[in-house]
């Protein structure tokens, strides 16, 4: 596989949220607004880069039988430096975020690229994989947060679209507008995905 | 007492942990197929959130608190709970092989289940004593309980109907999850 492909299956074609159902925890809780879902993939993506990077390093090193606990560790090593850094640098963000900057860690994506991915090929594949899986996933929750935003509150990025009289759908701000959003978003995908196979 | 009874109704009705706070989603859809699995893992998950918010509390304030590394939590706390339920495995395995066979494979899922890091990181974050964090992880199991048992019996009744093409699957579970979560968000500002 071309080096470039590497990087853009992560887009659509194995979108970690929309095609492999991966990471669904965040992509609920996170998505209130379109400011939070690019902190949080980029939160993401940075430690899905640095992860893959360092589990492809060590993937000759480290046993067999104890892999999935060393890669768990390396995982959260660069989850703690996140939230470290968050907490310094961006604290508005680290609040809003909060509980789900240190669930990372068990989020399902970064587990299993280092498994199916990382621990296989070498260090410039595993960078780029890592990159388009965190970008596609990064896409899909800016892609509900701007749904959910622009229904919810009238606005995107802060930025009011509807002038004064508009009244938002305040249900799309709350838990059952995440849901529905993504059960939409899911159905849409279903179709197209069907119409891809019906002409191939 | 009054505290208890906050953080019981407070964890099952107001913030449910799947249907208001997101956590266990995965498991949420996964394992919701019918009532007895829905069951199973509520039992499994009860079983080690109860002793994974102890545990956790207790790695916290007499390990982490006492050396100042609190930085370290979410290391500290991740493999707590990966050896915890492998711990717990092996234990039914040997002496109550009953109970594995009822909830063995359930355990697996549960170490990358967020719901039960997620609790042990809430019991810190709200500073609870140990009595509070185990009720607040027991409450919490029931509270995910619940939401499974409620998704499964629907779910049982969706394999009968007509649902177009599209909808099957994952989204309707979705959307049907998105009402129990409006009936959900109806217990707000109850305590």
């Amino acid at each position: 596989m071309r080096y470039t492909q590497e990087f853009t299956k992560g887009l659509i074609a194995e979108n970690p949220l929309f095609v492999q159902l991966l990471g669904t925890c965040p992509a609920l809780a996170v998505t209130t607004s379109v400011n939070n879902a690019i902190g949080m993939g980029v939160a993401f993506t940075a430690v899905l880069i640095a992860s893959n990077f360092v589990i492809s390093l060590i993937k000759k090193v480290v046993p067999n039988e104890v892999r999935i606990p060393a890669y768990i560790v390396v995982i959260a090593t660069f989850v703690t430096l996140i939230e470290m850094l968050m907490h310094a640098y961006v604290p508005a963000l680290y609040i809003s975020l909060g509980l789900f900057i240190p669930l990372i860690v068990v989020n399902c994506i970064i587990l299993g690229r280092a498994e199916a991915f990382a621990s296989k090929n070498n260090i410039r594949r595993s960078i780029l994989d890592a990159l388009g899986m965190g970008t596609g996933y990064t896409l899909a929750l800016i892609l509900i947060a701007g749904i959910r935003e622009i229904l919810g509150g009238g606005s995107i990025m802060g930025l009011s679209l509807f002038g004064q009289n508009f009244q938002p759908m305040l249900v799309m701000i709350l838990p059952p507008g995440a849901f529905i959003t993504m059960g939409f978003l899911f159905a849409g995908i279903a179709i197209i995905m069907r119409k891809k196979k019906g002409t191939n | 007492m009054s505290e208890y009874f906050v953080i019981i109704f407070g964890s099952i009705f107001i913030s449910n942990i799947v249907l208001v706070q997101f956590l266990g989603i995965c498991s949420f859809l996964g394992v919701s197929k019918d009532i007895k699995s829905a069951l199973g893992m509520g039992g499994a998950v009860t079983f080690v959130m109860a002793l994974a918010s102890a545990i956790s509390w207790l790695v916290y304030q007499y390990l982490l608190v006492r050396f100042h590394l609190e930085f370290l939590q979410t290391i500290a706390f991740i493999l707590t709970i990966a050896s915890l339920v492998q711990f717990v495995e092996m234990f039914l395995k040997k002496f109550m092989p009953p109970l594995y066979k009822a909830m063995g494979i359930y355990l697996p899922l549960i170490t990358t289940n967020c719901a039960i890091l997620g609790i042990a990181i809430l019991n810190i974050t709200k500073n609870f004593t140990l009595m509070q964090s185990v009720t607040n992880g027991i409450a919490n199991a029931l509270g995910y309980t619940l939401a499974l048992v409620l998704l499964s019996g629907i779910r049982e009744r969706l394999e009968l109907s007509n649902i177009p093409k599209a909808f099957q699957g994952v989204p309707i579970y979705l959307i049907t999850a998105s009402c129990m979560s409006m009936a959900f968000i109806g217990f707000t500002g109850l305590v």
